[in-house]
């Protein structure tokens, strides 16, 4: 098998350490340029990696993970994002967490990105369309965030809700999908190590396309588990409802979790084609993050919680 | 065809080259879009997945192709060139061309040759299943479109045998239908363009019924 995972990753050959220091400048524009960099330059050095999380697979280019997305919000082919998702705007952007916790609040994007230790995670993304990629995101875990608000032991789900703006969202003026966007996940997939919220691609901001300024990766489930600009989080009692799943419940299940021996009802997902390779392979279960996620999983009949 | 075209057909008739001529640009026409994904297919300029690109672009001109060949008919009529209903067999041969390419893409380099994988898909996935239907209909009328077979099943049952491809459209927007995750618009617009032209033959029937 291919998947190797390096034991202390220092894997930062994406882009140029220089630049990557760099980032929260860019992050943080104008105001304050200087000291905010010298802040992040000194935080960076003392990054962490995630142990052993990062894959050491051959990264698809940036052009391809940049121009190949799936975002309805800017419309339904997978150029359209890249083309139409220039008309967002990132700033000023506040996230709302709320819910069954203590303490409620509401973030604004850059205290997030500034109050949160970045790191990068290189993730397979597995598409339920039967494509993959290997993305070099910066991120912090979701769990952190989610600790700053104190969960009440009634939080037993987590609810995610993507900015509704027609105005900039021009695929919301369709009704394609339940606007706005939804997903959602257990709590105990929440708080996992692996769930991590993005804010950079390849050492940069992230693109609009991707999900700016703020985005879910779960790299065990189907990629459109991954919301994107998400402007709300909520700490639920019930499972809530996700929006593939409100449109063809038995095509997208709230699970989702990458699964070769559970086909979708038109397709078969026993194998996928990695972008920028010519030849299928075989897709893996949890999309091989087995070894750290089949536990939650325990007991349950995964053909039934597709 | 009724005798009055015929003889409208016969009275107009242009000069070889001419003929010719319009042929040839019938025929670049047909072939533009397969140029057009080759060029782009030989320039990078398929995308992040090309190999998806390439199949569905090749199957929608098939589909688009496929309804050209079914507006030819209605075309002549309300236009009142008789001649135009030669480019039938042209027009449907290339569709044909387009849609086995299409399938060999999908068999060839989609799958790599994976014949049980392709078993599974025909039998599994109802989008793959109506696809592989309607090309297994068109075969017998690619094959029978030569004026030989015409003399030898007899124009009335070359006719009716060919009736096969109202029946073959809507499977292909079907086919398409299906695969789509969210909008369906594009497949919808398809079998629309179907049902105007089914809905002409409907109409001219009942209106020839009516004249009789």
């Amino acid at each position: 098998m291919l998947i190797r995972h390096a034991p202390d990753l220092t894997d930062n050959d994406v882009t140029d350490r220089a630049l990557y220091l760099r980032r929260r400048e860019f992050i943080g524009g104008a105001a304050g340029l200087g000291l905010l960099g010298a802040a992040g330059a000194a935080s960076a050095r003392g990054l962490t990696y995630g142990p052993g999380f990062s894959t050491t697979e051959t990264k698809t280019s940036r052009k391809d993970i940049t121009s190949y997305n799936n975002f309805y919000e800017f419309g339904v082919n997978k150029e359209d994002p890249s083309e139409n998702a220039g008309s967002l705007k990132t700033r000023p952007w506040t996230v709302r967490v709320d819910g069954e916790c203590e303490a409620p609040a509401s973030f604004a994007i850059d205290d997030l990105i500034k109050g949160n230790k970045l790191e990068e995670r290189i993730y397979r993304m597995r598409c339920v369309e039967g494509w993959s990629m290997v993305i070099p995101w910066v991120g912090f875990p979701l769990k952190d965030l989610l600790a700053r608000v104190k969960p009440t032991s009634k939080a037993k789900y987590v609810a995610f809700e993507t900015l509704m703006r027609p105005s900039e969202m021009p695929g919301q003026r369709w009704d394609t999908l339940a606007w706005p966007y939804r997903e959602g996940l257990r709590i105990d997939e929440a708080v996992h190590p692996l769930t991590l919220l993005a804010v950079g691609l390849y050492g940069d901001v992230l693109p609009n396309q991707n999900g700016a300024p703020i985005r879910l990766v779960v790299p065990w489930k189907y990629g459109f588990k991954g919301i994107k600009s998400i402007v709300r989080i909520s700490l639920v009692e019930k499972q809530p409802a996700t929006a593939w799943n409100v449109l063809a419940p038995r095509e997208y299940g709230f699970y989702s979790n990458v699964n070769p021996a559970v086909d979708h009802p038109r397709w078969s997902q026993a194998t996928e084609r990695r972008i920028g390779e010519f030849r299928r392979r075989e897709t893996l279960p949890f999309n091989g993050y087995g070894e750290w996620v089949a536990d939650l999983y325990r007991g349950m009949d995964l053909k039934r919680n597709f | 065809m009724d005798a009055s075209v015929k003889r409208a057909a016969k009275s107009k008739r242009p000069s070889k080259t001419q003929d010719n001529l319009v042929y040839a640009a019938v025929w670049l026409a047909c072939f533009a879009p397969l140029v057009w994904l080759a060029w782009r297919a030989f320039s990078g300029d398929l995308g992040a997945n090309p190999i998806e690109t390439l199949i569905r672009q090749i199957g929608v001109w098939g589909l688009r192709l496929l309804l050209v060949g079914l507006a030819i008919t209605p075309a002549a009529r309300i236009l009142k060139k008789p001649r135009l209903v030669r480019f039938r067999r042209t027009v449907g041969l290339f569709a044909f061309a387009y849609i086995c390419l299409h399938l060999l893409t999908y068999i060839g380099v989609d799958l790599f040759f994976d014949w049980g994988q392709l078993v599974k898909d025909i039998l599994k996935r109802p989008f793959i299943t109506l696809g592989m239907a309607a090309f297994v209909l068109l075969i017998p009328l690619a094959v029978t479109s030569t004026n030989g077979w015409v003399v030898r099943l007899g124009r009335a049952t070359w006719q009716r045998l060919h009736w096969l491809i109202y029946l073959i459209v809507p499977l292909g927007v079907a086919h398409y239908y299906l695969l789509v995750k969210a909008d369906h618009r594009p497949p919808l617009v398809y079998g629309a363009v179907f049902a105007v032209l089914m809905g002409w033959r409907v109409w001219d029937a009942l209106a020839k019924r009516t004249r009789a």
